[in-house]
């Protein structure tokens, strides 16, 4: 594998989607709502506000459902007043599930306009001419879909955690946020998913001609995020560390079978027949 | 002189269709080859067999000396090809065009900026350097695509329907472009095209083939010896022949059929070699010759008769 045309392949396909404005507007404003916007609001709002979330917290309400379900969630909620518990609950562990959604939205962007918008804009033939090994094509790729999103997506982690941090010291009085479950889940499954995304562009890639299609039919592994979430607030799943882990290694059996699938679409002969 | 490309009984079918049936050829290094064709004779299947970007159902070639199938990104290395539509990125701008399939042939820093400005020099585009390819005209655009097939400096280029698509002028540019490219540094140019003035102007030597064959190889003075027996050539006279001059011709060893209209001669000879005898004995008869012109074949006159040809062998 030669470095400089991997790096040649991903810079050029990041280039171009900085000039698709369709791909990156949505790439920003996601994650200024995931990120600032949706915890300032989960911590903040009640306080200014005086809303008693007690209705939610009670051991009638769901979150006692939820304690009752999962007792690892309730020795972590233990000892913490209503407010503090609110805080922890949506902005520590609720809230962790959606999170997933970046790295798969901005993987799914990058490999729908670098696999998908070659093809559209009929870019592959001269690139297929160059000297590059059709692993170096496929991996060049890879690399400018799944790299950014993981990077934005730590660096999102990050920027969370100042907001959650700083938002909610009045309330927890201490540095708390992150729970020990958040690394598992930066580490393992946002690297997953985010390789999911860029795998079932690949698989779908042969089959549709624009970035719109593309990035619409990839739409549907939120589906994937949101089980994730129903799983939380039923109690049927707590993400702890090694759910993470398990659900990180689920993840990476099934991009691997999906990658093993997508190469065999990759190869040369099979790129120009569909030119 | 060395081989550069060296085809033979080289094929390639997409299902029932024989879109390469057995092609056997040969280019030599320095020369312009060209391979004339309808669209769908199989010139661009060609082009991608010779570098490897499409294995063959039968056959083999050598291009370069080496094996497109197992060496095939060591040979494209060596090659640069200008594809049929310029596939150039339209949103970046024509040095970033450059500067990533430079990058992409190995070349790199210090040396990949110089040479991006040098391209750019070359082909009139330095003015639009930054601007992005989208906003180019056709020709510029076609420019900026041989430009990017040069990058690498290959020996060896393909040029697949270079002029397709383009306005009278910017055709004649990226021709004498052309032109100029294929008498640098002994390049070799394979050119795909169906423009036969052209191919007429450009090719040293050239395959017409059709769906998917080979019809005929050769000079245009050869193909057109194998597709017409002689040579027809055309004298004209000061002053009006009688019959026996011509009567007298027709005798003569060689000489195959004689036409005479007053002043005017149409003289149809085996070879070459029978004009100056033929001229020598008009001359000793009194005639006064004014012009001896041999009757040139024009490509278009080639092309057209091994495309009838082939009807008729299939009918």
């Amino acid at each position: 594998m030669n470095g400089q045309v991997l790096r040649t392949i991903a810079v050029k396909d990041l280039k171009e989607v900085k000039q698709n404005r369709a791909a990156w507007i949505p790439a920003l404003i996601v994650p200024l709502i995931f990120f600032v916007l949706l915890p300032l609001a989960i911590i903040l709002v009640p306080s200014l506000f005086s809303f008693s979330m007690m209705p939610l917290l009670s051991e009638s309400g769901p979150v006692g459902m939820m304690r009752e379900n999962i007792p690892e969630l309730a020795a972590k909620l233990a000892g913490l007043n209503e407010q503090q518990t609110w805080v922890v609950l949506m902005t520590g562990y609720l809230f962790a599930p959606f999170i997933l959604i970046l790295p798969l939205m901005l993987s799914t962007i990058v490999g729908a306009e670098s696999f998908v918008g070659e093809k559209e804009r009929k870019t592959i033939e001269a690139l297929i001419y160059t000297p590059a090994t059709d692993g170096e094509l496929f991996l060049g790729k890879v690399l400018a879909s799944v790299v950014p999103a993981i990077a934005l997506t730590w660096l999102g982690f990050l920027v969370y955690g100042v907001v959650v941090n700083v938002a909610g010291w009045s309330v927890m009085g201490r540095i708390w946020f992150p729970p020990v479950a958040w690394w598992p889940l930066m580490l393992a499954v946002t690297p997953a998913i985010a390789t999911l995304g860029m795998a079932v562009i690949v698989i779908i890639s042969a089959r549709v001609n624009t970035f719109m299609e593309a990035y619409q039919m990839s739409a549907s592994l939120v589906v994937l995020v949101l089980m994730l979430v129903a799983g939380q607030v039923t109690g049927i799943l707590y993400l702890s560390v090694g759910m993470a882990f398990a659900v990180g290694l689920a993840l990476w059996i099934i991009d691997a079978v999906l990658i093993w699938l997508g190469i065999r679409n990759f190869a040369r002969e099979t790129l120009l027949s569909r030119i | 002189m060395t081989t550069v490309i060296e085809v033979e009984q080289l094929a390639r079918y997409f299902g029932p269709v024989k879109a390469v049936n057995e092609l056997t050829f040969c280019v030599q290094e320095g020369e312009v080859f060209s391979l004339l064709g309808p669209n769908g004779a199989g010139k661009t299947t060609t082009v991608r067999l010779l570098n490897g970007v499409l294995s063959p159902s039968g056959g083999r070639a050598h291009v370069l000396g080496l094996d497109p199938v197992a060496q095939g990104c060591e040979l494209r290395r060596q090659t640069g090809v200008l594809t049929e539509t310029p596939s150039l990125y339209e949103r970046l701008t024509a040095r970033e065009n450059l500067a990533i399939f430079g990058a992409l042939y190995g070349v790199s820093e210090p040396g990949l900026s110089g040479r991006v400005d040098e391209l750019l020099d070359f082909f009139e585009l330095s003015q639009r350097a930054n601007d992005r390819v989208g906003e180019f005209s056709k020709g510029m655009k076609q420019r900026l695509a041989l430009a990017r097939a040069l990058f690498h400096e290959p020996p060896l280029l393909f040029l697949d329907e270079p002029t397709s698509g383009l306005d009278p002028e910017a055709a004649r540019q990226v021709t004498q472009m052309i032109q100029q490219l294929s008498h640098q540094k002994g390049r070799t140019v394979f050119l795909c095209t169906h423009n036969l003035s052209e191919a007429q102007r450009l090719c040293d030597r050239l395959g017409v083939m059709n769906q998917g064959r080979l019809l005929a190889l050769g000079t245009l003075a050869e193909l057109a010896r194998t597709l017409w027996r002689g040579l027809w050539v055309d004298i004209e006279f000061r002053t009006p022949i009688a019959d026996a001059v011509a009567d007298k011709l027709r005798a003569t060893r060689g000489v195959s059929d004689v036409q005479l209209d007053e002043m005017h001669l149409a003289v149809r000879v085996e070879n070459d070699e029978v004009v100056p005898q033929m001229v020598t004995s008009l001359a000793s008869q009194g005639a006064q010759i004014m012009r001896v012109n041999p009757r040139q074949h024009s490509l278009e006159d080639i092309y057209f008769a091994l495309q009838n040809k082939q009807r008729e062998n299939r009918s």
